[in-house]
């Protein structure tokens, strides 16, 4: 007895001490910065950056409230506000987007033989592992006034001059959708993959068309894939900082460019904090609702 | 019904699916074919040269970045797939743990938290102690890339180790065999697929990486990543597409050696 749990203690002591390593690494880059952002969300800014040590609650109402400079009368904050609106509307509209293209797409796939799926499956990933930064400039060389596509266009006469698509909502709806499509893809795919095809034998011979068969037998099976590919796509939209400053060129912001002007021009730290806190929640809370959403699907209703 | 009735087909789902492929790779192969323009334009073909590549490599802004780059890279393919290949043998093969959960939050945390968030924490703790030590090298930069490559390091080693034998390992064991050896005569042998396939993601996505460099970079600091996107904004000629085109072709021999490694476990 006693032997079995010095043994288990000396196998707990190894598990940490092997464990050491990437848990240091860990929290001195990633997990423990954090906490000092919560802290410094309620600080009170510098002058020329960075922070005085005074408590203050001001960064967290300045994300949503303003002082009106002339008034001195409480509001809300507009200009934090529309870009927060639009933060969530691209990005709703990127995984609605990616939806509609990346269901068909693993649809294909998984309808595919079996030996040849691995290489269409290939086809999705190695864009996705390639460089974000260069398939948003990819975009950007296709849609700018002198671009690809406008060239053509202008061309071929269906236009006389450049339609403006560079910097607009569409141009960063477009590039969070290319980019970000594997990620749909890659989950619908994988709870297609194993599919019962009988299933949908079974709704034909009931008289099903493809349409009913489509929505009533194969999406309910499916739809942890759509949900977690959902949530993929959602959350990196939502702090997408490289698409919005390429594509949108700095009118059209999105809540990681704002955040950065809060480091950069704006020079005010704690509501930099604060807003990437309020990201970060918005996050939390979409993690949740699908932690939520997949534990239902295994609930007894699926058997 | 004379051709059959193809349960598996949905109307316009190939054809949805099939040009979402090209639409995946047309922008790409249009970046690469333009590098190799002659003229200044990326969207007029003015036939076939190599000079933005010879531009591109002679210019030295270009070469110290590259030089960053590759060095940051490194470090961190070295550092994190040590943590994560310890931190595997680990938390793999067997039950759970006190404090499994939070084992698993930390690892996978940088693949959740937005990585805007991390770069601001990061600007904020290394602005902190650049103050009180002085020192602004590159070791900043090395220590975030190592810990963001961690969990992509670690995802490769854990399938690698928990598809294996742990019987081979108990019969080293019996054989009285010390457990450094057991490891390195027994574990390591069959693990070096897993870990050379976690050590090259983690240096992909070191070398890709844009936003948390941005943000943690002293002056002077820019890696390729971060220095194409200083020159957006000013006239785009094709030497950035020489540029992309490099990074894209180490990106694919990566991603494809990674792929057949991961494979050859089947």
């Amino acid at each position: 007895m006693s032997e079995a749990v010095s043994f288990q203690k000396r196998a707990a002591r190894r598990r940490w001490f092997l464990l050491t390593p990437a848990l240091v690494v860990l929290l001195l880059a990633a997990s423990g910065p954090l906490l000092i952002v919560v802290i410094y969300s309620f600080l009170t800014p510098g002058d020329y950056g960075g922070v005085v040590w005074e408590f203050s609650p001001n960064a967290w109402f300045s994300v949503v409230l303003e002082r009106d400079f002339f008034t001195e009368q409480l509001g809300f904050a507009d200009a934090h506000l529309s870009i927060l609106w639009r933060s969530v509307k691209l990005s709703l509209m990127t995984a609605a987007l990616t939806f509609a293209l990346g269901f068909p797409t693993a649809y294909f796939i998984a309808t595919r033989p079996a030996h040849k799926r691995d290489f269409w499956m290939l086809l999705i990933m190695i864009p996705f592992w390639t460089n974000l930064l260069i398939r948003t400039f990819a975009i950007m060389e296709l849609i700018r006034a002198e671009g690809t596509v406008n060239s053509f266009l202008l061309w071929t006469g269906v236009i006389n001059e450049p339609i403006q698509m560079l910097f607009t909502e569409f141009a960063i709806l477009l590039g969070m959708s290319y980019v970000y499509l594997p990620l749909m893809v890659l989950p619908i795919y994988a709870s297609m993959e194993r599919f019962d095809f009988s299933l949908v034998e079974a709704g034909y011979d009931l008289y099903g068309s493809r349409w009913r068969v489509l929505r009533r037998v194969i999406f309910p099976l499916v739809k942890p894939g759509v949900i977690a590919g959902s949530i993929l796509v959602f959350v990196p939209s939502l702090g997408a900082y490289v698409a919005p400053r390429v594509l949108g060129g700095g009118k059209q912001l999105m809540l990681g460019n704002l955040i950065e002007l809060q480091f950069g021009a704006g020079r005010n730290w704690p509501v930099g904090a604060a807003l990437s806190l309020t990201l970060l929640l918005i996050v939390t809370v979409a993690l949740m609702f699908y932690v939520r959403a997949a534990g239902n699907e295994e609930g007894p209703g699926h058997g | 019904m004379a051709k059959g009735f193809d349960i598996r087909r949905q109307t316009g789902f190939t054809t949805i699916a099939l040009s979402c492929f090209v639409v995946l790779y047309l922008p790409i192969i249009l970046l690469v074919v333009y590098s190799f323009n002659a003229g200044d334009s990326i969207a007029f073909w003015e036939g076939f040269s190599w000079r933005w590549y010879q531009s591109a490599w002679a210019n030295e802004q270009v070469q110290d970045a590259t030089i960053r780059s590759v060095v940051i890279a490194t470090w961190a393919m070295v550092i994190s797939t040590i943590c994560a290949v310890l931190a595997a043998l680990a938390t793999t093969r067997q039950g759970k743990y006190r404090g499994s959960g939070f084992v698993f939050a930390l690892i996978n945390q940088p693949l959740m938290v937005p990585e805007i968030v991390t770069a601001v924490a990061l600007l904020i703790f290394f602005a902190m102690i650049k103050v009180a030590t002085g020192y602004t090298g590159l070791f900043y930069l090395i220590l975030a890339h190592s810990a963001f490559c961690i969990p992509f390091a670690y995802m490769p080693i854990r399938a690698r180790l928990q598809g294996m034998d742990l019987s081979l390992e108990q019969a080293a064991m019996d054989l009285y065999a010390s457990p450094w050896r057991v490891f390195r005569r027994v574990t390591l042998p069959q693990l070096w697929p897993g870990i050379l396939a976690g050590a090259m993601l983690a240096f992909v996505i070191s070398l890709d990486d844009v936003v948390i460099t941005e943000f943690v970079k002293s002056a002077g600091q820019d890696t390729l990543p971060t220095y194409m996107l200083g020159q957006i904004r000013r006239v785009v000629t094709p030497e950035v597409n020489a540029i992309s085109t490099a990074l894209l072709a180490i990106s694919v021999v990566m991603v494809l050696a990674f792929f057949f490694l991961s494979r050859s476990r089947k």
